[in-house]
């Protein structure tokens, strides 16, 4: 029997799209320090254990994990860094918390892409060094082919993929830290400048700067500590191949692999109707979809139909990315999976004003590792 | 302190070797084939997979993990990187721990690979991005000068001799001789040999220091009731512990690695060990440099502060001595591709506690073994203690 884990506090800071009068260290400070408040601890007395999420070249540093204890309050205590998705961190800190021998752990993840120069490059040297590199392509064309491959095997229209940007910039009018809202008409997407055929500019998530903290604990501390702990139900992550060459360009079968995984621990039977609502990646605006459809929120190549007919805005059956997802709130490189859980923790607190899912009881949150990666994880969170 | 018992069933581990002929995914794939079929298991029957692998730059790899991935034998499975620069061969041990203990997985597949010569034209050149953008790196320097200043810092505090240090060098290195993976062993090296070797950074010289290497390590990791059917030598991960030291080093006593301390009365505290110089039998330290061993084993309590030296002169961590320190010829014999380094540590504890160490076998049968390893600017510790 898998004990109970709760996230008893949540901070951040920005996000924005530029920041140029805070350093990263400055906005991990001013996220922990919401997040310690908020789960009333103190990191030098009470906290067990750190994870910082992050990859050196989004930092411009090499080994990154030095630069983290010390805005954290973690100096000499265990902390480490974990290469992956806000949501892998989350999920180790989850497991370090299970075994018996922490029981308050802290997760961190930040973006300070305003600072990167390079960010296609950087993408670029994320490509097999032998096979793909040497073709010197923007990445991108990576996700023009999946999306065109996944267009024509499940029979959704660029008009439903634009529909996923229009709904999640104006759901991010309602959120006050989203970074790029706005309201926008499908025609303005779809007219936007073509990236890589059939992706346009408008459905590429621009990226934001911010940091964001969050504190896990166990049970018993979760129920002393905290009048509205949110429990995780399930978590799920996995890894499909490395390969262009030979992944599946339709499916996101890590999503589905993923979100089975968490389901399972969850004891979910029918993620569509247990879900009261879902904060998905949407780096690009297919993604949303496949990625909805990978993890059972719907049948292939349903997703851009309930979009169009309104069932995933925040007043729908089954509302995806009531935040503004990162098409809206701005990509935070290998924080976005927080910030998705981030959301979601807000809404089964109920505390997401004019975004307020109504009687959000159970949501799932996932993220994707980005261009090139086939790496996923999900995690199932209640209140 | 863990609810569940978790044990290492198998190890594998390639050559250690300056200019590997394989990529690093087939240096990954290598290891962990020769742990799984050293244990007789298979893919299908690993739930997770842990991988440890130190900067991006080596390889020039943006998320290098991914890269890495499918060698690892991840494909279609939860697949974790972890990373605390040097620290992280014996990390990512941790990190395995943590994912069976925590009962959500019966067997975890570590990996630790390092390909450094990949970095044209030398390693060094990744290492001078690891400082900090603002204060440091305009310095331009250079890891070797910062670990020269520690060794100073080091031997002026306890009126140490460089030859009370290059005696590490010479054991390690021999011991090293009896590895088949060892890139650096020597049976004759003397320390009139280390003293004269090109100085780099005063004080430290050549063959103070274990150069670049390549090479892979995999260890699998099972449950208890996973672990009995498996193996009758199930070796127990008895306790860990890391600590992470202020990025801010210039400000701290570099005489002494408070951050191991911290590590090893975690890792202490859950093996139920009190008195760690009497029930730890063999140690396994990290020595990328010779005076780092020293360093270690205080900071691992297996010796009071200064008195490292005195017991390498008396050759108390020789293989024959109360205390055997680095059987495996550690970094400085064996190699230092950075994790696989400090996995080939934890592998090393492994053979020795199963008796499968061949010409390293330490005698008297040891019980309880610890693996360290260490890194980043000098701030991180990682412990594992195993027992059978």
């Amino acid at each position: 029997m898998i004990e109970q884990v709760a996230i008893i506090g949540v901070g951040y800071s920005g996000y924005r799209s530029l920041t140029p009068d805070l350093s990263y260290k400055e906005m991990m400070f001013e996220a922990a320090v919401r997040a310690y408040q908020e789960a009333g601890i103190d990191p030098r007395a009470d906290v067990d254990g750190f994870v910082t999420v992050a990859e050196d070249y989004n930092e411009g540093t090499s080994i990154f994990d030095e630069y983290v204890p010390d805005q954290l309050g973690g100096v000499l205590k265990p902390v480490h860094t974990i290469g992956g998705d806000g949501i892998h961190g989350l999920i180790a800190a989850y497991m370090q918390i299970l075994t018996g021998a922490m029981d308050i752990v802290v997760v961190e993840g930040h973006s300070k892409a305003s600072n990167i120069l390079t960010k296609p490059e950087i993408m670029a040297f994320a490509m097999d060094p032998v096979f793909n590199r040497p073709l010197a392509a923007h990445p991108y064309f990576i996700a023009g082919m999946e999306m065109q491959r996944y267009l024509f095997e499940t029979g959704t229209t660029p008009l439903q993929c634009a529909q996923v940007v229009v709904k999640n910039k104006a759901n991010a009018l309602q959120n006050p830290i989203a970074a790029h809202p706005a309201n926008i008409s499908p025609e303005e997407v779809l007219f936007s400048a073509p990236v890589a055929e059939p992706l346009t500019q408008l459905e590429i998530a621009p990226h934001a700067d911010g940091a964001i903290v969050m504190v896990l604990a166990s049970e018993k501390t979760a129920r002393a500590l905290s009048d509205a702990p949110i429990w995780i139900r399930g978590v799920g992550w996995c890894n499909d191949t490395f390969w262009l060459e030979s992944r599946s360009w339709s499916e996101a079968w890590y999503a589905r692999l993923a979100g089975q995984m968490a389901y399972r621990m969850a004891g979910l039977r029918s993620p569509r109707y247990d879900l009261d609502l879902a904060e998905v990646d949407d780096t690009f605006a297919y993604k949303e979809l496949q990625h909805m459809e990978a993890l059972g929120l719907c049948q292939p190549g349903e997703a851009g139909i309930l979009t169009e007919e309104g069932a995933t805005e925040i007043t729908g059956d089954l509302p995806i990315n009531p935040s503004g997802g990162s098409l809206g709130c701005g990509h935070l490189l290998d924080a976005s999976g927080l910030a998705r859980v981030l959301e979601v923790v807000w809404q089964l607190r109920g505390q997401a004003g004019p975004r307020q899912v109504e009687d959000a009881e159970l949501a799932l949150a996932f993220g994707w590792r980005g261009l090139p990666t086939t790496s996923g994880a999900a995690i199932v969170l209640s209140n | 302190m863990s609810k569940r018992r978790v044990a290492i069933v198998g190890a594998g581990m390639t050559k250690f070797v300056r200019r590997a002929q394989e990529t690093g995914k087939e240096l990954a794939f290598q290891a962990s084939k020769m742990a799984l079929d050293s244990c007789e298991l298979t893919l299908d029957d690993i739930g997770a997979v842990c991988l440890g692998t130190a900067p991006d730059a080596f390889d020039g790899v943006h998320m290098k993990a991914e890269y890495l991935s499918d060698g690892a034998g991840a494909l279609g499975k939860p697949y974790m990187r972890s990373y605390v620069g040097g620290g992280t061969g014996v990390f990512a041990v941790i990190q395995g721990w943590y994912h069976v203990a925590s009962g959500l997985f019966d067997t975890c597949l570590v990996v630790c690979e390092e390909k450094m010569s990949s970095c044209q034209p030398h390693p060094q050149g990744a290492f001078l991005t690891i400082f900090d953008h603002t204060t440091e790196r305009a310095l331009g320097p250079n890891l070797l000068w910062i670990f020269a200043l520690e060794m100073n810092a080091y031997m002026t505090r306890y009126g140490l001799d460089k030859r009370d240090i290059a005696l590490v060098s010479v054991k390690n290195k021999r011991n090293a001789a009896d590895h088949p993976c060892a890139l650096l062993g020597d049976p004759n090296i003397t320390v009139e040999d280390v003293l004269n070797s090109e100085v780099l950074a005063w004080p430290v010289q050549r063959l103070d220091v274990s150069p670049i290497s390549d090479g892979a390590v995999a260890i699998v990791l099972a449950a208890d009731h996973v672990a009995r059917r498996v193996t009758d030598k199930p070796v127990w991960i008895e306790g860990v512990g890391w600590s992470l030291d202020t990025a801010y080093w210039t400000n701290r006593d570099l005489s002494y690695p408070t951050y191991v301390e911290e590590a090893a009365r975690m890792a202490y505290k859950m093996a139920g060990i009190t008195e760690p110089r009497k029930q730890i039998h063999i140690a396994e330290p990290y020595d990328p440099f010779d005076y780092k061993e020293l360093h270690h084993l205080e900071g691992l309590l297996l010796a009071d502060k200064g008195e490292a030296p005195r017991l390498t002169a008396d050759g108390v961590t020789q293989r024959t001595g109360d205390l055997p320190v680095c059987p495996s010829g550690g970094l400085l014999g064996v190699g230092n591709p950075i994790a696989a380094a400090g996995l080939m540590k934890v592998a090393e504890i492994f053979w020795q506690l199963r008796g499968e160490a061949g010409a390293r076998q330490v005698p008297g049968n040891p019980k309880r073994g610890v693996a360290q390893a260490w890194g980043d600017l000098m701030q991180v510790g990682t412990v594992v203690v195993l027992g059978v």
